[in-house]
């Protein structure tokens, strides 16, 4: 019992980061229907940016996270000015073959500039104690992780529901032209879309960084695409279903992990995606709704 | 493919030596090296000085020009060794014609190199077929030696192989730290991890121990937690975890986070400043490995080499690899020496009967697959430190 518990535990604070990560696929897709393979790399930016803060800079976690968020969000506005606007009237398949293509862009121009070698996050800059409850081993750095996810969603949720550029948000991904019509400027929400949800990435990047200490320039491509399985396991474009779907996907593989088959835990991940695209195609949360011809 | 060109490359420079050795001394007639001009006796060194793994190249030869120094201040019967080297730029083709420049021109007596596995096994055609005996310091794969069950019987080396470190750790387990249970965290993407543990394994049950559980990852995971707290719930005393420093740096972590303070053990493959970074000190507490050598054994022997390394090589500590071209070197002339000089069929005999020589790296006796049997060190990390803890005979 305790063990499963602590599997539980364990499977959440991985579903946290992989949540994180998956906001900002789904707010993209949501948007302009574009799946951003180059958000998995906005995550590894975020978290090399949040160690040389921390190595560098000498600042604290805080500060780190604060000006890795920033500079992702900016960065992330970067790639879909040069990268996606130039094609928003162009196929979506064009779309999605340059998303792939900055994605491996980001990924070897960071091996470029600071060569493949792994980095290890300094572990003494949050001295945390861990918990233990009834048996039951939880470190502090897990509970920072919830925390820090936790906050950032409801601030995502009140940004989303109550201002009104999340107004315009929704309006633009409910019918781009209508909100065109209403006087929305559809260009600077989009990029405020891609702000927020690179923003998140760059989080999730420090927390992982926290969590897990190693970063490398290729540590994007796997967290990227979990958290792809995760927002379509949710029902991609909606963003409560972006969390549950990380969460319960964390939860999956480290139940997948306990029940002794750690070596198909990636593989269970991703047939959850095809039972998911195959049974509902609309995902956990997703309506049914009719193509509009 | 590969191997085509490789034997197309070998058979044009077995011409070109054919040729060279006709308009060369046509009086010679030992076959496969072995001259002794002016009391001197050649040895070759096919090393990796530059190109990708050219540390350990250059490591090796400090080891073997102090040794050679030490050995040439009385000389063996009178006879001196000249040392040939070569520069193989740690590729194969270049180790192929190292070997074949060292035989056919220099007529060397036996061969130290290479300092890779790969390296030494592009050379074994031509020291078969030249009867010329080499030896590599550092090559741990254990098909150098024997391939497809059948001897080189030229080929040697100073060094212990890889599954050996496997029954090393179950011994120190058995008999030092006295555990009944271990549990075995294996990398299944890596041979050097797999057959590690299977030797563990072995060795452990058979000193009355139980591996209660096993689990795997796979190299570039991240997150272990899951079977971590796997082991955990098995409660084992010892967990041994076969892998290399990248990930084992993060299952240490992991695992004290998550409260399994077992005593942790690996080998060599954890063996690199990072794994203390990635770790963090306090993780590593309570942990072991194996390895080559210690410059902290207080073995006697060990501790002359090290003082001669310094004095030689301003204050540098000596390594393993400096340690095994050390050896390499000594055990060599301790053949030529029961040999009785440098006819290489003679000193390939007696390297073969090696027995309980002693060695910075342990005393050393071959097995009848020319692998060393010897002792290995274990390394306790204190506060990230590395710290001496004791010889584990085998």
């Amino acid at each position: 019992m305790e063990q499963l518990i602590q599997q539980l535990v364990n499977g959440i604070s991985l579903g946290s980061i992989y949540a994180l990560i998956a906001l900002g696929y789904t707010m993209v897709y949501g948007i302009v229907k574009l799946i951003n393979f180059a958000h998995g790399d906005v995550f590894m930016v975020g978290a090399f940016i949040g160690f040389y803060s921390i190595t560098v800079l000498h600042l604290g976690f805080f500060p780190a996270l604060l000006i890795s968020m920033v500079a992702c969000a900016i960065f992330g506005v970067l790639i879909e000015r040069i990268a996606y606007k130039p094609l928003r009237n162009a196929t979506r398949i064009a779309a999605l073959i340059t998303a792939i293509g900055v994605s491996l862009f980001i990924e070897y121009g960071t091996i470029y500039i600071r060569g493949a070698q792994p980095e290890a996050y300094p572990s003494n800059i949050v001295p945390l104690k861990s918990l233990e409850i009834f048996g039951v081993k939880i470190s502090g750095q897990s509970i920072l992780i919830l925390a820090v996810s936790l906050c950032l969603m409801i601030i995502l949720q009140f940004i989303v529901h109550k201002t009104k550029i999340g107004k315009a948000m929704r309006a633009v991904s409910h019918d781009q032209d209508a909100a065109k019509l209403m006087g929305i400027n559809v260009n600077n929400t989009i990029s405020a879309t891609f702000a927020i949800g690179s923003a998140l990435a760059g989080a999730a990047g420090v927390v992982f960084g926290m969590y897990y200490t190693k970063i490398e320039p290729l540590m994007g491509i796997i967290p990227g695409l979990k958290a792809f399985v995760a927002a379509v396991l949710g029902g991609i474009g909606i963003i409560p279903g972006a969390m549950a779907g990380g969460l319960l996907l964390g939860v999956i593989e480290a139940l997948v992990s306990a029940a002794g088959g750690s070596l198909f835990r990636d593989a269970v991940a991703f047939v959850v995606l095809i039972l998911i695209l195959i049974f509902r195609p609309a995902g956990l949360f997703g309506k049914n709704v009719r193509e509009k011809v | 493919m590969r191997k085509r060109k490789l034997a197309g490359v070998f058979a044009s420079f077995m011409l070109a030596a054919g040729v060279m050795a006709g308009c060369g001394s046509s009086t010679s007639t030992s076959s496969g090296g072995g001259d002794e001009k002016g009391g001197e006796i050649k040895i070759g060194a096919n090393l990796e000085l530059s190109g990708g793994v050219a540390s350990y190249g250059q490591s090796i030869k400090e080891g073997i020009d102090l040794a050679l120094e030490e050995i040439n201040k009385e000389g063996i019967d009178g006879k001196k060794l000249k040392l040939v080297v070569v520069d193989n730029k740690s590729e194969a083709p270049e180790a192929i014609n190292g070997a074949t420049k060292l035989i056919s021109q220099d007529k060397v007596s036996a061969i130290i190199g290479a300092a890779t596995s790969g390296n030494t096994k592009a050379q074994i055609e031509i020291a078969q077929s030249n009867n010329v005996p080499i030896i590599t310091p550092t090559g741990t794969a254990a098909d150098v030696t024997v391939k497809d069950g059948k001897l080189n019987d030229y080929v040697f080396r100073t060094c212990f192989i890889d599954p050996f470190q496997g029954t090393v750790a179950a011994n120190f387990a058995a008999k030092e730290l006295k555990v009944k249970t271990a549990a075995v965290f294996i990398d299944s993407s890596s041979d050097y991890s797999k057959g590690l543990a299977a030797s563990f394994k072995e060795k452990f049950e058979k000193e009355g121990g139980k591996v209660v559980t096993q689990e795997a990852y796979v190299a570039k995971d991240t997150d272990f937690h899951a079977q971590l707290t796997n082991i955990k719930g098995k409660n084992p005393e010892f967990v041994f975890v076969p892998g290399y420093y990248e990930e084992v740096g993060l299952i240490v972590k992991q695992a004290r986070e998550l409260g399994l303070d077992a005593p942790m053990m690996g080998a060599d493959g954890w063996d690199s400043p990072k794994l203390v970074e990635l770790a963090g000190k306090d993780a590593l507490n309570n942990t072991f490995i194996t390895n080559h050598y210690s410059s902290g054994d207080s073995d006697q022997k060990v501790q002359e080499f090290v003082k001669a390394f310094k004095a030689k090589y301003k204050d540098k500590s000596p390594d393993a690899f400096n340690a095994l071209g050390y050896d390499s070197a000594y055990f060599l002339a301790d053949a030529i020496k029961r040999a009785g000089g440098g006819d290489s069929k003679k000193i390939q005999k007696a390297l073969a009967e090696t027995n309980g020589l002693d060695l910075v790296t342990g005393q050393m006796k071959l097995d009848k697959d020319h692998n060393p049997i010897k002792s290995a060190v274990i390394l306790e990390y204190k506060d990230g430190e590395q710290t001496f803890k004791t010889k584990v005979n085998p």
